[in-house]
């Protein structure tokens, strides 16, 4: 699958999945069976300063929806725990052993230029293609001053990714907390900082559930729990909007992303690229179902590819970015109607009591002549909203359907009822 | 499709064999299989399964609480309608009621297993509830009498009870239950349900049943008028139709109801002595519970005998099938015309049937049938007689739409009148809604010569 090959800035990687910085690239034995399998690379799980940290037990918790798949894992475990020469050894054996594949080192430090100066160092040394800048962990790092508690300041996240751009050639990948109020704050600092790449997202600050018969959160550690990292799918829409903030703004024109969070399939990695990012990290989806996931990650993207006709990863990268827009640029003059198709209808009622409870009441019931019911919109009301659309369970059932006029494109700066569009003008 | 192990002729079933075979016929969901089918359920609205429910147990509420982890709420949405929810979740013809019209059908192919989930939620609720999920309003001082405590007599009871009176139930038989006890194949009512629900329905308290009570016989209509404030008729359909053909009183020629109860009332079902060429003559879920327990029992050939074809059958498709798969020979288009034999019976003379002029008729051309033992499934009727003074009309008590019968204060449902199927379901619909009616009668009787 020669057409999935792409460069990651400056890295080139034989296919755009690598595998996150996490708990299943803590290791040699794991990165192995990660590359036979068919991961493109791998971000080596976080080293630090010798002591190694020490994790508790337990350490994660998950979010199941109704039909009890994990949608997202909360976890509190901390960076690698193990030596640090170890880890440095196995890389560079790793490196040596693969050489068509991809490590990239991941590092966490205080704030002192010495300690990520040195362990930018000694991690390039490893022969590692380029180094990632851990500024995410929202539990347990940040309370010592590392993690997300550097990457929430702009500064910081500037400083740290100068430094360690001043100790090595590597590619510099700067990984960004989501726990921000503006993601192109510190997406901004790492650009002024030199960073080649944003990786993003780390994980989500969360308390995934509480022990209702011991009224303690989960996971639980000796009758008490903390706040953790939340990943997984149901993280995937914040990730998305984030990727396509840092990717549409002139601001970090240049950066390439990395892209991270709930990547499951290749659909999903399909629609990071499309919204620019140059390569997408997984790590939840492995911890869920193991590594040979990423086998029709890699088919599945390369049957897309082919019938969509895009050659390279390159050919549709960004594809969607120009359509990604503020909500000021579209068109207020642009109407939709649902529309139900009789024939695949099931009569299950969804679209009514969800338009009637919740919307617009813009669906009818009538009897039908053979006892069944009938269901219709009713045009005057009808918003255009797509509830309807989403919940029924019948695939294209109801239909949006545009209605067509003359009305030219009309943004809300520019629209009769905006009460602010004279004093623009 | 359940398959039974069946005698193939070398040797009779071992006792292992026959207790194997009368254990569940659907053993009970997992709770993970619950919820994972609980989670196909698509929470229609007004739905389209609560609407094919003779009872309108709200289905989509019940199955949205076992996905909710609220087992013993999604019991009481169930038992708030329909107290014998458990027996139905066994026995109702599912195929035919909420499951056939299932929307999932459409989009899977296959309903959501109601029937499963819903024994699963009551069966959690009776297994693991100490107190009874519903409490009685407060006392109405009224006493109502209930003649047979089957499923219509029952549901009546408990329902009549909950709205705060008392009820003394009068039933025949030594044990409550109705065809609950007698009248359903043992698999499907496993590890002694019906008695087992009985007891959690009397749970709600204020319940007396006096056994042995027989109307005509030790009991009379006329005193529990006198002695209650109502009455409720849910007395069933006891008397057995006849064939009126030669050879009928001959040994070995008997009620497929009788030879059901001798298997459900048995302990050890190997102990059951059975014939090894059944003939059942019938085209009802009655008929095929017979057959397959002929079968289940060892019995090596058994012939269920139909006058028409399968379509006509009152049995469900999916009864038909299971019979089928376990061996059961179905002869359709076929009538018997008389019974032959010195003491017991031999041999079994049946004519093929035809339509004739809109008519079935029997034709010219015979048929035999070698058999030790013939069940006649061929309905049941209203005992008339000791219901002198009530209007009946083709063999049912006549109710209105209060279930009201043409003799004040007295109130009848279940299979004694024509209210839908002859189904348990319904019975116990009827039981419920007539004590409902009963109850707001007595509280506000309406005043005399004003419209009703």
């Amino acid at each position: 699958m020669k057409d999935l090959g792409c460069i990651i800035a400056g890295v080139e990687s034989i296919n755009p999945f690598w595998l996150a910085s996490a708990p299943p690239t803590d290791k040699k034995y794991n990165v192995e069976r990660a590359f036979k399998a068919g991961w493109g690379g791998a971000v080596w799980k976080t080293l630090g300063e010798d002591p190694p940290v020490v994790n508790v037990t337990s350490r994660y918790g998950v979010h199941r929806s109704h039909d009890r798949t994990i949608i997202g894992i909360n976890n509190i475990e901390l960076i690698s725990d193990r030596p640090l020469d170890i880890n440095l050894r196995e890389m560079e054996e790793m490196r040596r052993a693969w050489p068509d594949r991809v490590i990239i080192g991941s590092i966490m430090a205080p704030m002192d230029e010495r300690a990520w100066k040195d362990l930018a160092i000694k991690v390039a040394n490893t022969g590692v293609q380029g180094i990632e800048l851990n500024l995410g962990c929202p539990h347990g790092m940040c309370e010592r001053g590392m993690g997300s508690a550097v990457g929430q300041d702009p500064e910081f996240v500037e400083q740290t990714t100068r430094w360690v751009r001043e100790a090595t050639d590597l590619p510099v990948f700067t990984k960004l907390t989501p726990n921000v109020t503006d993601i192109m704050l510190p997406a901004c600092a790492a650009k002024a900082g030199g960073a080649h790449a944003i990786s993003l997202i780390n994980t989500v600050n969360s308390i995934i559930g509480v022990d209702l018969d011991n009224m303690t959160p989960t996971p639980t550690v000796d009758g008490h729990g903390t706040h953790g990292g939340y990943c997984g799918e149901a993280v995937k829409p914040i990730a998305l909007h984030m990727t396509a903030e840092i990717a549409r703004s002139q601001e970090t024109a240049g950066v390439e992303i990395s892209a991270i969070g709930g990547i499951t399939t290749w659909r999903d990695a399909a629609e990071f690229i499309a919204l620019g990012a140059s390569g997408v990290q997984v790590c939840t989806a492995a911890m869920l179902y193991g590594f040979r996931i990423v086998e029709d990650m890699n088919e599945g993207l390369a049957a897309f590819m082919r019938e969509k006709k895009y050659r390279t990863i390159e050919d549709f990268k960004g594809a969607a970015s120009a359509q990604t827009v503020d909500w000021n640029a579209l068109n207020m003059n642009h109407d939709l109607l649902a529309r139900i198709n009789p024939d695949a209808c099931i009569e299950c009622g969804r679209c009514f009591i969800a338009c009637e409870d919740t919307s617009h009441q813009a669906i009818r019931i009538d009897a039908k002549p053979d006892g069944g019911r009938l269901f219709s919109v009713i045009d005057d009301e009808c918003v255009g909203c797509n509830l309807c659309m989403h919940v029924c369970p019948v695939k294209d059932c109801i239909t949006m359907e545009a209605v067509v006029d003359d009305r030219p494109y009309t943004t809300w700066p520019e629209h009769p009822k905006n009460p602010l569009r004279n004093a623009a003008e | 499709m359940r398959h039974f192990k069946l005698n193939t002729g070398s040797a009779d079933l071992s006792r292992e064999d026959i207790a194997h075979n009368f254990s569940d016929l659907h053993p009970p969901l997992e709770p993970a299989q619950a919820v994972v089918d609980a989670a196909r359920c698509i929470y229609c609205y007004d739905a389209p399964c609560l609407n094919a429910c003779p009872t309108r147990i709200d289905i989509p509420k019940f199955i949205h609480q076992i996905r909710s982890g609220n087992i013993e709420g999604s019991a009481k949405t169930i038992l708030s309608a329909n107290i014998m929810g458990g027996t139905c979740a066994r026995a109702c013809p599912t195929e035919v009621l909420c499951e056939q019209v299932c929307v999932v059908n459409h989009t899977e192919g296959a309903s959501v297993k109601i029937g499963d989930l819903q024994r699963f939620a009551v069966d959690h609720l009776i297994e693991t509830s100490a107190a009874h999920p519903f409490e009685r309003a407060a006392e109405t001082g009224k006493r109502f009498a209930v003649i047979g405590a089957g499923p219509a007599g029952l549901a009546f009871a408990h329902r009549a009870a909950m709205l705060g009176n008392d009820v003394v139930i009068y039933e025949a038989k030594s044990k409550p239950g109705g065809l609950n006890e007698y009248g359903l194949a043992a698999y499907k009512m496993a590890n002694n349900f019906a008695q087992r629900e009985v007891e959690f329905l009397l749970g709600i308290g204020g319940i007396e049943i006096e056994y042995k009570k027989l109307l005509g016989d030790n009991l009379v209509l006329d005193d529990l008028r006198r002695d209650f404030d109502a009455v409720f008729i849910g007395a069933g359909l006891t008397g057995n139709r006849a064939l009126h053909i030669p050879g009928e009183a001959l040994n070995g020629v008997r009620n497929a109801l009788e030879f059901i109860e001798v298997v459900r009332e048995a302990d050890d079902k190997s102990k059951i002595p059975i014939s090894h060429n059944v003939i059942v003559i019938g085209g009802g879920n009655t008929a095929i519970d017979a057959a397959v327990q002929a079968k289940c029992l060892g019995a090596r050939n058994v012939t269920l005998v139909y006058r028409r074809g399968p379509e006509a059958m009152s049995a469900t498709e999916w009864e038909q099938d299971l019979a089928k798969a376990n061996g059961v020979v179905m002869r359709f288009w076929a009538a018997p015309q008389s019974f032959v034999g010195n003491d017991g019976v031999k041999t079994a003379t049946f004519a093929e049937m035809d339509v004739r002029n809109g008519k079935l008729s029997p034709t010219e051309t015979t048929f035999e049938i070698k058999t030790d033992l013939v069940l006649k499934a061929i309905g049941q009727s209203l005992e008339e007689t000791e219901l002198a003074g009530l209007k009946i009309e083709n063999g049912k008590i006549v109710v209105d739409k209060q279930f009201r019968t043409s003799l004040d204060g007295v109130y009848a449902g279940g299979d004694c009148i024509a209210s839908g199927e002859d189904l348990t379901v319904q019975a116990v619909e009827d039981g419920k809604q007539a004590a409902i009616c009963a109850d707001a009668y007595l509280r506000a009787p309406p005043v005399k010569g004003a419209a009703e």
